[in-house]
């Protein structure tokens, strides 16, 4: 399997002098592409810092990072920014729909980004809406749609321009848990494909079951990984971070 | 399901190639969707965009009513200069500052500017106060000019006459009279000549009826013979008050100005430096511009203040989603031009609604007592200056605010 992160020894420090925080801890970690990996843990224990190192939002203190065989510390700022204006997709925990813009016309935003001409990128956002169940809300103001609603437009908007890694913080956590439950069975369905990982951060254990890997994180550290479609299955695998000398994830497909 | 909605917004890119791609793509930054997102972004919070509007708005409508009123006021210290449009130069006493305190000039005067190389000809122009009483007792000071007998040189321009001739003005006791003092001495009759009043137990019988420039004072303005002038105010010593000068073709007014200088020891000027010497006495010696730039101070700090706010506000709230769009790959240069635009776009749209609203001022508020006042194209430029000013600092804390911004809080609920 063709891997699209690869984490090594990531840390991320924040603050200087007696504010200094260490975020991260010299964590390695490793997604495929094809993969629904989840970031599991308790609040503080570094996922949002992983993510955000992941989709380049943020910069690593030390270690060496690799996403879709791409060393973003190898890019310029600009190709940075253009590297994951095309490769990444992002759908956030409180939405972050522009709540002066349509549905569609929400989706259309990274195209709109990307410089794609406004009506064709709205008229594809349509039709991505259309087929996620959406076509009846296509002119809805955000403030308009339920929870539910407002996150598949969000999930559409992370998957208009094709990206080849999505990343999700917190998807299902403003919404209840049925709502979040049969998001992430149409997010897994649309989002997840051979050529793209989706990486999830997550509190809600509900949803585990749609998670090709689960990454347990305590201290900044990455404590504990789970593999394989559906927990329980017997692929469970508990490793340390601490051991940099051989792979952290051995690969059962 | 999986979606069959694919788009490519490129082809795959190998990584050696990003550095390649991020200079194909300068320049290629979506500016026409984006310019329209930062513009529904602006119109989407009605309360702030109109609170945006209504204080540039405000702004505008002050600065431009208020410097066009004090440029009106300014250009009525000048008005009797102004209308004299046959002469070049005027000659005065040097201790003179201005039109309407003027220390007379002996009758010879008039002989020795006419002597000075350069002169083409020079004439006594008498301007003085006057009272005039009319016919149903009703008394006013006037405002009195007397112009050469000969010549009638300082005659109100022909297309400005409202009614009769200038060559009436030769008739035993002829004036002419504005049209605002015809109408306070005889207040709701037609424009007719013919009508008599008293100056100084003096008949005077209107033979025109003039489109003069408004006076600094509210008062009449009259225009007769100088020998006739005299009779009006009671004979003095002394009492030209100006010697109009026309100069010679091929002499600069320049030149001659400094020569009849010279020659005379008498101060003479051309229309213009009298104006602006009329204008600057003025200006240094009441309280009208610290008055007026009062008004226009606090109408920039609080159009400032107030817009710069708001817009400061209406970034804050959308902080996130500027957000989002950094994370999406909005490069920060995109995002300024967005804010820029918005703030050019409330900032046209302010300065259109104040320009609106001045010109509606001056046509609703248009009388005898504000003739003079009216849009100043200067005043409008100057606000259009103050208006970019205003949005510029208004958009300057939000554009720092945008790009200090990490895009990583987009991850924090």
């Amino acid at each position: 399997m063709e891997r699209a992160v690869v984490c090594q020894g990531i840390t991320k420090w924040f603050g200087t002098g007696d504010a200094k925080v260490q975020a991260l801890r010299g964590l390695d970690i490793e997604i495929g592409l094809g993969e629904l990996a989840m970031l599991v843990g308790p609040s503080g224990c570094g996922k949002t810092t992983l993510i955000s190192i992941i989709a380049g939002l943020l910069d690593a203190t030390e270690g060496n990072l690799e996403v879709l065989g791409t060393r973003p510390t190898d890019l310029s700022q600009r190709a940075q920014i253009l590297f994951r204006r095309k490769n990444l997709g992002f759908v956030f925990q409180q939405f972050n729909l522009l709540p002066t813009l349509t549905a569609a016309e929400n989706v259309a935003v990274p195209l709109f980004v990307a410089g794609v001409d406004r009506r064709q990128a709205v008229e594809q956002a349509s039709e991505l809406l259309d087929e996620l169940g959406l076509g009846d809300r296509l002119s809805y103001l955000p403030s308009n749609l339920s929870g539910g609603q407002q996150q598949r437009v969000a999930i559409a908007r992370a998957l208009i321009h094709n990206p080849q890694l999505i990343v999700c913080d917190e998807p299902t956590s403003a919404l209840d848990a049925k709502t979040g439950h049969m998001v992430m069975e149409m997010f897994s369905e649309v989002a997840v494909r051979p050529d793209r990982a989706v990486i999830v951060v997550t509190h809600d254990s509900r949803i585990f079951e749609f998670a090709d890997i689960i990454t347990h994180m305590e201290d900044g550290r990455a404590v504990d990984v789970e593999q394989g479609r559906g927990i329980g299955h017997g692929l469970v695998r508990s490793l340390t971070s601490q051991s940099s000398d051989r792979p952290l994830i051995e690969r059962t497909s | 399901m999986k979606t069959s909605t694919v788009i490519e917004v490129e082809e795959p890119i190998r990584p050696t190639e990003w550095k390649a791609v991020a200079q194909k793509q300068k320049g290629r930054n979506g500016s026409g969707a984006m310019n329209w997102l930062a513009l529904r972004m602006l119109t989407g919070d009605r309360a702030k965009y109109t609170a945006l509007i209504f204080a540039i708005s405000f702004s505008a409508f002050l600065i431009t009513q208020q410097a066009s009123i004090f440029g009106g006021i300014m250009n009525r210290t000048r008005s009797q200069i102004v209308d004299v449009t046959d002469a070049d130069v005027w000659v005065m006493d040097p201790a003179t500052q201005y039109i309407d305190e003027v220390y007379a000039l002996k009758d010879s005067a008039v002989g020795r500017v006419r002597s000075v190389p350069g002169v083409r000809w020079a004439v006594p122009f008498f301007k003085g106060l006057a009272s005039a009483k009319a016919a149903d007792g009703k008394f006013r000071s006037v405002i009195l000019l007397g112009l050469d007998d000969g010549s009638l040189a300082g005659a109100p321009e022909p297309r400005k006459m409202l009614l009769g001739s200038i060559e009436s003005l030769r008739e035993p006791d002829a004036v002419f009279i504005d049209q605002s003092g015809y109408h306070f001495f005889f207040p709701g009759e037609p424009l007719q000549l013919g009508k008599t009043f008293e100056m100084n137990d003096h008949r005077a019988k209107v033979v025109g009826i003039v489109d003069a420039s408004a006076p600094f004072t509210s008062f009449p303005v009259l225009y007769t013979r100088y020998s006739q002038a005299l009779d009006y105010v009671g004979r003095q010593r002394k009492l030209l008050s100006f010697v109009l000068v026309k100069k010679a073709p091929g002499v600069s007014a320049g030149d001659l100005t400094h020569r009849i200088e010279t020659d005379t020891g008498m101060k003479a000027v051309t229309s213009k430096q009298f104006g602006w010497m009329s204008i600057w006495y003025y200006m240094r010696h009441t309280g009208i511009p610290i008055n007026f730039g009062l008004t226009v101070g606090i109408a920039l700090i609080v159009g400032t203040v107030v817009a710069g706010q708001t817009f400061y506000l209406f970034t804050l709230e959308n902080l996130k989603q500027f957000g989002a769009l950094k994370a999406m790959g909005t490069t920060n240069l995109r995002l300024v031009g967005m804010i820029l635009l918005q703030a050019l776009v409330v900032g046209a749209i302010g300065y259109a609604v104040g320009m609106g609203l001045t010109a509606t001022f001056f046509v609703v508020s248009r009388s005898d007592a504000t003739r003079g006042f009216f849009m100043f194209w200067q005043a409008m430029v100057g606000t259009l200056g103050v208006v970019l000013f205003i949005v510029m600092v208004a958009s300057l804390l939000s554009i720092r605010k945008v790009l200090v911004l990490e895009p990583a809080m987009v991850f924090r609920g």
